[in-house]
């Protein structure tokens, strides 16, 4: 059963392409991780498929219909940004607002108990911490009873604790059966929770595997030195020379290290360093070809 | 509840808890009302009932350029205003809401000059008449809630606010709101009738007093209704192709 999903689907403001093909498929049961850097077209991609966005080009499909039709987001929770919240209205008030457009929506006292809200039932909204506001924001996405579940940075700027609080809910909404899609900047934060991870760059995706596929990827390191000439070393998945400089790109660079010095070849001024989730991504997708400089 | 009656509801409450908002759209008029009316007009029972009738219509012209053109221009900014979007509701109930809203706002707004008309001046309109005036604030709210449509789906809030308050004077003074009906200054009273203002102001005045309405006003007050619909649309259709689409 496929609850949302989204078929070459090319979304362009302007001058700018946002997404450029990206094909996206949620299954019923998933908690799905939608990980890439700010500005990758994640935001772009889940307007699409909340329908406050049509596509340039492509397809988009939610819980069976159209998302821009409102029976289409009868089953679905969003997230809006807490900055969002109007400021005078009560947090009670919000709550009953969302679900006056819900059927069966999950009662007022029970949803702020799970968010851990009951005591502040009464403030506005404008006078909540920024950590209160997150998880106001969050508990809205839940009020409709949702099959399908859309957050979009969730914890971001939450302290630790209350990520986890967060965390936890998400998890028990899943293992109730409910399905996540879930963006975010934070590996930390995709491995925490999603099974199956979707990166995104520069408006497309650059993969769509298991959690531990994307650590692996992710955990490429840039090891640069300077050198007259490097024979072809075993691991380095990309290769560039910039002012006579090496940059090689490497799943492992401690064993990278060893290999270099076995060689016997004169290099100096060694740096090792992690890359960005975008700089590993465009290596890999790079294939053969040298890889982007990065500004 | 129906949707629409629960957006007005929650339009209401965000309203109601800035009371400023409210108290701004009744100043005007009110202070109008106590400056002009009650000293020069108040003594006289048909002057008064005039002049009370032209503030009604002063207080629901800036009512509703205020609300709907500063209060969506603001919506319009608020991250809030998406995110209701992807309720499952079309965009209709919560403009109805926003309607209803204004209405209840309105008629809150004129509260001041009608209780300054009963008790301070020689004002007098006959119960059927008084509903009469009832109907006819709902019916010269349309050109005003577009006009303040028009302005906030088309501009940034603080631009809305300086164009609203540049509008509502002008468009006051010209329409002779603030004189009697047949003793506006020359030249109020030839561009009157080209104004949304006077076929209003005529509207009232009928309901309330029997006044025999100029007919250019009124067809003039149609073709407002007609354009201001126009640009309206416009705007909200623009607004929704460079946001949602």
């Amino acid at each position: 059963m496929i609850l949302a999903c989204a078929e070459q689907v090319s979304r362009r403001y302007g001058e700018v392409l946002a997404l450029d093909r990206v094909d996206l498929t949620v299954r019923a049961g998933e908690l799905v991780g939608l990980l890439g850097p700010n500005g990758a077209g994640k935001s772009t991609l889940m307007n699409l498929l909340v329908g406050l966005r049509r596509p340039t080009a492509g397809r988009v499909e939610l819980l069976g219909g159209d998302p821009r039709d409102p029976a289409s987001r009868r089953q679905l929770g969003v997230t809006p940004q807490e900055t969002g919240l109007p400021g005078t209205l009560r947090v009670g008030e919000v709550v009953d607002f969302v679900s006056a457009h819900y059927p069966d929506p999950v009662p007022r006292g029970e949803l702020l108990d799970r968010f851990g809200l009951t005591d502040q039932v009464r403030r506005q909204t404008g006078g909540l911490s920024g950590g209160q506001r997150r998880r106001l924001a969050v508990a809205l996405a839940f009020v409709g009873r949702p099959r399908l579940v859309l957050l979009d940075e969730p914890t971001t700027g939450l302290d630790v604790e209350a990520r986890h609080a967060l965390w936890e809910s998400i998890r028990g909404f899943h293992a109730e059966g409910g399905t996540v899609l879930l963006s975010s900047h934070y590996l930390e934060e995709v491995e925490a929770l999603a099974q199956r991870v979707v990166v995104i760059g520069h408006g497309r995706v650059l993969a769509d595997d298991s959690v531990a596929a994307i650590r692996g990827i992710v955990g490429v390191r840039r090891v640069s030195l300077v050198a007259d000439d490097l024979p072809a070393l075993p691991g380095v998945v990309a290769t560039e020379r910039v002012d006579g400089r090496f940059q090689l790109l490497t799943t492992d660079a401690d064993q990278l290290v060893r290999d270099l010095v076995a060689t016997g070849v004169t290099f100096r001024d060694l740096e090792v360093r992690p890359t960005s989730l975008e700089e590993a991504f465009l290596a890999i997708t790079a294939g053969d070809r040298p890889a982007p400089t990065p500004a | 509840m129906p949707l629409a009656l629960v957006h007005a509801r929650y339009q209401l409450l965000e309203i109601v808890r800035i009371p400023v908002a409210v108290v701004g759209s009744a100043f005007f008029p009110a202070a109008a009302m106590l400056f002009f009316v009650v000293p020069f007009a108040g003594d006289d029972p048909a002057g008064a009932t005039y002049a009370t009738a032209a503030m009604v219509t002063f207080a629901t012209m800036s009512a509703n350029i205020f609300q709907y053109g500063v209060g969506v221009a603001e919506d319009r900014d608020q991250p809030w205003n998406p995110y209701t979007r992807t309720l499952p509701a079309g965009p209709a109930p919560r403009l109805a809401g926003r309607i209803l809203a204004g209405l209840v706002l309105t008629y809150l707004s004129m509260v001041p000059v009608v209780v300054i008309a009963a008790v301070a001046t020689a004002a007098r309109v006959t119960p059927a008449r008084f509903l009469l005036g009832l109907v006819a604030v709902a019916v010269i709210s349309v050109p005003f809630t577009l006009l303040g449509l028009a302005i906030g789906y088309s501009l940034p809030s603080k631009a809305a606010i300086v164009v609203a308050q540049v509008l509502f004077f002008p468009l006051a003074f010209g329409g002779g709101l603030l004189s009697g009906p047949d003793n506006a200054p020359g030249f109020v009273k030839v561009i009157a009738p080209y104004l949304p203002t006077r076929g209003a102001v005529e509207l009232m005045w009928a309901a309330v007093a029997g006044w025999q309405p100029d007919p250019k006003a009124l067809v003039m007050l149609v073709v407002w209704v007609l354009v201001l619909a126009g640009v309206a649309g416009w705007a909200y259709r623009r607004d929704e192709g460079r946001r949602f689409t």
